[in-house]
């Protein structure tokens, strides 16, 4: 496989993580502009811990990624009062917040960036994809899934049927700010050197894109869109120029023809029940 | 079990209630009447923790509600429907009910690795009984909002019956139905009672409340004009003058 490849490949899993990120605070009803913020956060803790202080990397990704979700739980006590519109606002706030903060906090390279983080896979970087996918699917048949989703349905009756619509938020907001900041270590180890211009707004705005293209009610569509968002791109290439105005249509068509995204629950509904029945047959 | 004290809901300067006082007992039936715009769904907003009073006091089995979140309300044992329906739209039937199931299941995390639990078995035959006994059981894997009218009634009804509560709140239950679903939703009201539940029901249409309440109160503009049993309320003049207007010496 060509560097080229690898990298592509690479940054497809990271992409995939920032969309699951945002997945997880949309099973909220809450869509935040700021987890490139929590990738930086993850991408620096992480990075400063292996290259000053030698740590590991799975302990350094770790502790990068919690650090990342604690402040997710600090911010999101006043953020999540906040609702629809405001909370974007908020949360894209707190995402510029974090991006000066690296451009000139001089002990992680201000402006000049970091250089150093490596040790980052694909087997490692899938690995954590895997984990994550699986986390996600337990999710969405549990109990605990389906408050969520009756949070998304109505949260003033998801009140009155005793699910505390408040803590919900929160355990979303961290597991959301805990992947963005695994997929900003895992980033940082992969590239070798972080800046802070690498977790500008359109970070955000594309694992949002991501989640509005392949899906907003299943995490099989964060999935799919942080793939179809990783490749796209490169399949477009021999445009040129033209690349990009390809790339903006395709969205538009998309948001035309199909804008509740392209897997739909009933779909994940419809082939788990297919795939079901093949190991029915299988086995019988 | 359910008493309310000096109740008061003022929005900017509308009174919408005024020094409500009056107690639900246990195993009662009790109606709230009144004509639209009277005060009845606040009086529900006030009580399940929808909206804060003013001032005033709601107690339920010996607890202050006023100043608690929903949530807890509803952990208390108070559960209600809504005056337009609102069913969890993206769920199944029986999912409306299960996801009711969850303040008496264990639905925290560890909700994610837990399938086969025989506590988990139970709630899933608890929720399929509760279908039955609602006649929506070959329903079950149906969309919510794809059920005809009357029985998205039902769905909320019986899903609000999943909490377990002590107190089921009814919002207008009987509104857009016609006179055989009425029949026959009134006679499942009766039977919520007989397991030993309180229902307090809200109704403008006062022939629907007469037949199965024990006990009922007349609200008009915010202020209590009467109360009393059914035989009492029709024959008060408070309540006919509110209903059809003072006749004309």
């Amino acid at each position: 496989m060509s560097v080229y490849t690898q990298g592509v490949i690479a940054l497809m899993g990271v992409n995939i993580l920032m969309a699951l990120s945002v997945y997880a605070i949309v099973m909220a009803d809450q869509v935040s502009l700021g987890n490139a913020g929590f990738m930086a956060i993850g991408a620096y803790t992480s990075a400063y811990l292996s290259v000053k202080l030698g740590i590991p990397i799975f302990p350094a990704l770790l502790i990068g990624a919690l650090a990342a979700s604690f402040i997710g739980l600090l911010i999101g006590v006043p953020l999540l009062r906040l609702s629809g519109l405001y909370f974007v606002m908020g949360t894209f706030g707190f995402g510029e917040v974090v991006r000066t903060f690296f451009m000139v906090f001089e002990p992680t390279g201000g402006a000049y960036g970091f250089r150093g983080p490596v040790g980052a896979t694909l087997p490692m970087i899938y690995g954590w994809v895997l984990v994550l996918i699986v986390l996600f699917w337990l999710l969405s048949r549990s109990r605990l899934g389906r408050s969520l989703d009756a949070l998304r349905d109505d949260a003033e009756v998801a009140s009155s049927i005793g699910l505390n619509v408040t803590l919900l938020k929160l355990g979303v907001f961290w597991l959301g700010s805990f992947t963005a900041g695994i997929a900003g270590g895992l980033y940082a180890h992969y590239m070798f050197y972080i800046e802070s211009g690498n977790f500008h707004i359109l970070v955000s705005a594309i694992a949002i894109l991501c989640v509005i293209l392949g899906g907003m009610y299943t995490f099989w569509g964060a999935l799919l869109g942080g793939v179809i968002f990783s490749i796209l791109p490169e399949v477009l290439r021999f445009m040129g120029g033209w690349r990009l105005s390809v790339y903006g249509s395709v969205l538009v068509l998309m948001m035309i023809f199909r804008p509740s995204g392209i897997i739909s629950r009933q779909m994940v509904r419809n082939t788990g029940e297919w795939v079901g029945g093949i190991f029915r047959k299988a086995s019988s | 079990m359910l008493e309310i004290a000096h109740i008061s809901k003022d929005f900017g300067g509308l009174k919408a209630l005024k020094e409500i006082t009056f107690h639900v007992k246990e195993k009662q039936i009790y109606g709230l009447i009144g004509p639209n715009g009277a005060g009845k769904t606040t009086l529900f907003n006030l009580i399940t923790g929808f909206l804060p009073a003013t001032h005033g006091s709601i107690q339920f089995l010996g607890n202050e509600l006023t100043g608690l979140k929903a949530h807890k309300i509803a952990k208390l044992g108070i559960a209600r429907t809504f005056q337009n329906i609102r069913l969890f739209g993206t769920m199944t039937v029986k999912e409306n009910i299960l996801v009711a199931q969850n303040i008496r299941a264990r639905s925290g995390v560890t909700s994610l690795v837990q399938f086969f639990s025989s506590k988990e078995r139970e709630l899933q035959e608890k929720a399929d009984d509760l279908l039955k006994r609602m006649g929506l059981w070959e329903k079950r894997k149906e969309q919510s909002l794809s059920l005809a009218y009357g029985e998205q009634r039902r769905l909320e009804i019986a899903r609000a019956l999943a909490l377990e509560p002590r107190l089921l709140l009814l919002d207008e239950p009987a509104a857009g139905m016609n006179e055989a679903e009425t029949e026959d939703l009134l006679g499942r009201i009766s039977e919520i009672r007989n397991t030993g539940k309180a229902v307090f029901l809200i109704e403008h249409d006062m022939n629907v409340v007469m037949g199965i309440c024990d006990y009922i109160s007349v609200l008009n503009f915010g202020e209590l004009i009467a109360e009393g049993t059914p035989d009492e309320i029709q024959a008060s003049e408070a309540v006919i003058e509110a209903y059809l207007g003072r006749e004309e010496e």
